[in-house]
């Protein structure tokens, strides 16, 4: 059964539809990268899935546990919303680490306040998370003390903290000078190898080709083409897809 | 009479300065945050009246508010209220006054208040939206993302504009003599009446200079210690 089930979601701003019914399933430890340019709904859906945005219509399941289901005119109690919230975590694209906390914690904080476990085993999983992203050295320093990449990496570990069951990432390289951006990557594919499930929004396209078990490109709020990065890199059926394709390679 | 004991009949007044300036500070610094979540509230009319009150106390010369404050209960009750006050502290504790100083504290710590409200409206609102959404993703609440995260943020950026507040509150003080308050121009006004000596007047410049200066520092201390972060 898939971890994950997201069912003809659709997000009105307005009179702006920018969600016009999303559907698609992720299984556990599968990696799903989402493309396509701005404004096509890419981040909306990350918010709808965090609950930081509530979908007008649609559902979404976690295992065999429906967290928002759009036909129910009961609205969600706050309480329900910041539990639906921990089965996902998010790394922004601009990292939006605490600047009073030092490195660790920030990956301490949450746990703490959550009472997620002893503050000895808290402090210990912070540690563990900090070494996996490198960042054993750093763990007193203040955030405007990190590169952008450090302080992304920072982040990462932050949300991993909670334990999620899929982690989400928006743009998590964007705000990234470009020689920055490889040091987060490669953190990101180091968490596939330890069968983190994954949505990853990104504009690097050779990671989506390399990385992700399923590549979804976004257009104009619809799911344009899905597929393995083989079908959708290689083949894409859709015309849409190849012109943004194109528009993505031909630079030069 | 002699410079010693002029200083000493000044430090008399400078005692009721110093409690009009700390009575405001401990009571109006609290109220000016219920005012403040007023002012940024969802709620249209609770919004509307928030700001309303906050302009006339911001609209309206402080002096005139200690008149009304004075007077108004007064008119009302149709007998001089804070002049009962005065009496009955004068007769049973030999404190006089009290009633006048009462009604000073009260114009002053909701006039301050006010005043407060916006510095910590501006800072809360400064903030940016990320620090909150962070906060969500990782299953926070509400109140622990205001207490936890935002609060020291917003305490560090309102320390420059509060002690600007703080600074211009104790030369504010001299207002309540308005009402005959004696506090330290009124005292310094008293010798220059009864003594034929003005320069005692001058030289109650010399409190506020050095309280000033003490503030000046303790301020700038606490402003160094919350820079240990950048946000």
């Amino acid at each position: 059964m898939a971890l994950l089930t997201v069912n003809d979601i659709k997000k009105n701003f307005g009179k702006t539809e920018v969600l016009k019914g999303i559907s698609f399933s992720l299984e556990k430890g599968e990696v799903l990268a989402i493309i396509g340019s701005s404004g096509s709904g890419k981040t909306t859906l990350l918010r709808c899935l965090n609950f930081l945005e509530l979908p007008d219509v649609g559902t979404i399941t976690v295992g065999d546990k429906v967290l928002f289901d759009g036909s129910d005119d009961t609205t969600l109690s706050d309480e329900a919303i910041r539990q639906n919230r921990l089965h996902f975590g998010l790394v922004f694209q601009n990292f939006n680490l605490f600047p009073q906390y030092n490195v660790l914690q920030n990956v301490t904080l949450a746990p703490t306040l959550l009472k997620k476990g002893t503050p000895q085993e808290i402090d210990a999983t912070a540690r563990g998370l900090l070494e996996q992203v490198g960042l054993s050295d750093k763990l007193e320093s203040y955030p405007y003390q990190l590169s952008g990449g450090q302080q992304q990496r920072v982040a990462i570990a932050r949300a991993l903290a909670l334990r999620p069951e899929v982690l989400c990432f928006d743009e998590p390289t964007s705000a990234l000078d470009p020689e920055l951006t490889g040091e987060v990557l490669r953190v990101i594919r180091s968490l596939k190898d330890r069968d983190t499930t994954m949505i990853v929004v990104t504009h690097e396209m050779e990671f989506a080709r390399n990385v992700a078990d399923t590549v979804i490109y976004m257009a104009d709020g619809v799911i344009e083409e899905m597929g393995t990065p083989e079908e959708v890199f290689g083949n894409p059926r859709s015309e849409k897809t190849k012109a943004f394709l194109q528009g993505t390679q031909n630079i030069y | 009479m002699s410079f010693w004991e002029v200083t000493l009949f000044l430090w008399d007044g400078f005692l009721i300065s110093l409690l009009i300036f700390a009575v405001t500070l401990l009571c109006g610094a609290p109220l000016g945050l219920p005012i403040a979540f007023c002012s940024m509230s969802k709620c249209k009319p609770l919004k509307a009246v928030s700001k309303v009150f906050v302009w006339i106390i911001r609209g309206v010369p402080l002096m005139l508010q200690i008149f009304i404050i004075y007077y108004v209960p007064g008119l009302l009750f149709q007998t001089p209220v804070f002049s009962h006050m005065d009496r009955f502290f004068f007769q049973n504790y030999s404190i006089s006054d009290a009633g006048r100083i009462v009604a000073v504290l009260i114009a002053f710590t909701i006039n301050y208040a006010c005043y407060f409200s916006e510095i910590y409206r501006g800072g809360i609102e400064s903030i940016s939206r990320g620090q909150y959404e962070a906060g969500y993703v990782l299953g926070l609440t509400k109140s622990q993302i205001f207490r936890k995260i935002i609060l020291k943020q917003v305490i560090q950026r309102i320390v420059p504009p509060m002690s600007n507040e703080i600074i211009t509150l104790i030369k504010d003080t001299a207002l309540a003599n308005c009402i005959i308050v004696c506090e330290i121009i009124k005292q310094a006004k008293e010798l220059a009446a009864t003594k034929a000596m003005v320069w005692p007047l001058f030289y109650t410049g010399v409190f506020y200079l050095l309280f000033v200066g003490i503030l000046t520092i303790v301020l700038g201390q606490v402003e160094k210690k919350l820079k240990y972060f950048r946000s």
